[in-house]
């Protein structure tokens, strides 16, 4: 199973900013092993972020995107005690779904 | 109607300052780069992988790390980093963050030591060992280096690190003072920590373990050390050993009062 992501979610002036850090390979599948074989693409491909259940983002990410993702967004009205909820999608059919609260 | 007289404030910009954007230096340039990657700095998610490993029950015994000893009593982690290398009574050795880890995880969980010592970096144990002193080192953030450094093994310990810091050798007649030894110097464009004093012993060795950006790896103080030794094109030392863990007491010595910033983000 993938490896836990870090949210942090802090409210100001009404709105939250939240910070995601995603653990992930995000191999491009351009990459060679030290035998000459290609390594095959494994990155994140979607990417939904929800505030109390509602989406409020959503992204179609490629093997531009860098190994441990760094996601830094702002949510319009989010207040503390809201709960904040990422969720990623790569192309091996994995997935993993983290939640934070906003404080 | 009253006359009222407004004077007008005369304002003068100095706007001199305004070179000191050309100016800026090299230094500078890094230094706020890493101030930008500090904000999301991916050894959190090592961090946090490390804290599920230590309370997790593993190996052949299935028991977790929480009774391990790090120097403070079993299973006292905070604080643990900033006082290692230092001298065990119970392996009666003095040992840094890592190779005490390989005890505790040898006589708690029943790995076998010298197994996962041999192992590759990057492979295997060999990361969850890198995981676990990211989370160990964490938890003592901000503190400062206060090494014990009283007893004889360990007195000993630094001046064989202080020897082995200062000998030249290899083909290419390098010692770790060749590029540590004194204020001023760098690689490329990057300034070298003075590692005899500080604040740069207490800088250097306080930063790792760290997550390297360029290869999108976390490293360890042991890695640091064998890879400082590749590029003296000496021999790569063992993992975890005296070697490693001399060098390791004469910085954290040297470091003194210095504070901890690891885990850190390199370049």
């Amino acid at each position: 199973m993938a490896d836990p992501m870090r949210i942090r979610a802090q409210a100001a002036g009404g709105n939250a900013t939240v910070r995601v850090l995603m653990a992930h390979e995000m191999e491009t599948g351009q990459r060679k092993d030290a035998a000459g074989k290609v390594i095959p693409a494994w990155h994140i491909t979607n990417i939904t972020a929800t505030h109390n259940g509602n989406t409020v983002l959503t992204g179609e990410w490629g093997p531009a995107v860098a190994k441990n993702p760094f996601l830094q967004f702002i949510v319009k009205g989010a207040k503390a005690g809201d709960k904040i909820s990422i969720n990623w999608k790569d192309n091996r059919g994995e997935s993993r779904t983290d939640e934070a609260t906003v404080s | 109607m009253k006359h009222v007289r407004h004077l007008m404030p005369i304002l003068l910009l100095c706007l001199a300052s305004a070179g000191v954007w050309a100016q800026k230096t090299a230094a500078d340039g890094i230094a706020e780069y890493r101030a930008m990657l500090a904000d999301g700095n991916p050894s959190e998610l090592f961090e946090a992988k490390g804290e599920g490993l230590w309370k997790q029950a593993r190996g052949p015994k299935n028991a977790s790390l929480e009774k391990c000893d790090l120097g403070k009593g079993p299973g006292v982690v905070k604080g643990a980093f900033v006082e290692l290398p230092r001298y065990f009574a119970d392996t009666q050795k003095v040992q840094d963050m890592e190779s005490r880890l390989l005890t505790c995880m040898e006589t708690l969980q029943g790995f076998k030591a010298a197994d996962i010592a041999s192992t590759a970096f990057g492979r295997g144990e060999q990361n969850n060992l890198t995981a676990l002193s990211t989370y160990i080192s964490a938890e003592s953030r901000g503190m400062k280096f206060n090494l014990p450094n009283n007893t004889v093994a360990e007195k000993t310990m630094y001046e064989v690190g202080k020897r082995l810091f200062f000998a030249r050798g290899g083909t290419h007649d390098f010692s770790c003072s060749s590029c540590h030894g004194e204020d001023g110097k760098r690689i490329r464009l990057q300034d070298l920590p003075n590692l005899t004093q500080n604040p740069g012993a207490g800088n250097g060795f306080g930063a790792w373990p760290a997550y390297r950006v360029s290869n999108g790896q976390m490293w360890s103080m042991q890695l640091r050390l064998n890879d400082c030794y590749r590029q003296q094109r000496f021999p790569y030392p063992l993992f975890g050993s005296d070697v490693t863990i001399a060098l390791g007491m004469y910085l954290g010595v040297n470091g003194k009062g210095g504070e901890s910033v690891a885990p850190a983000i390199k370049r």
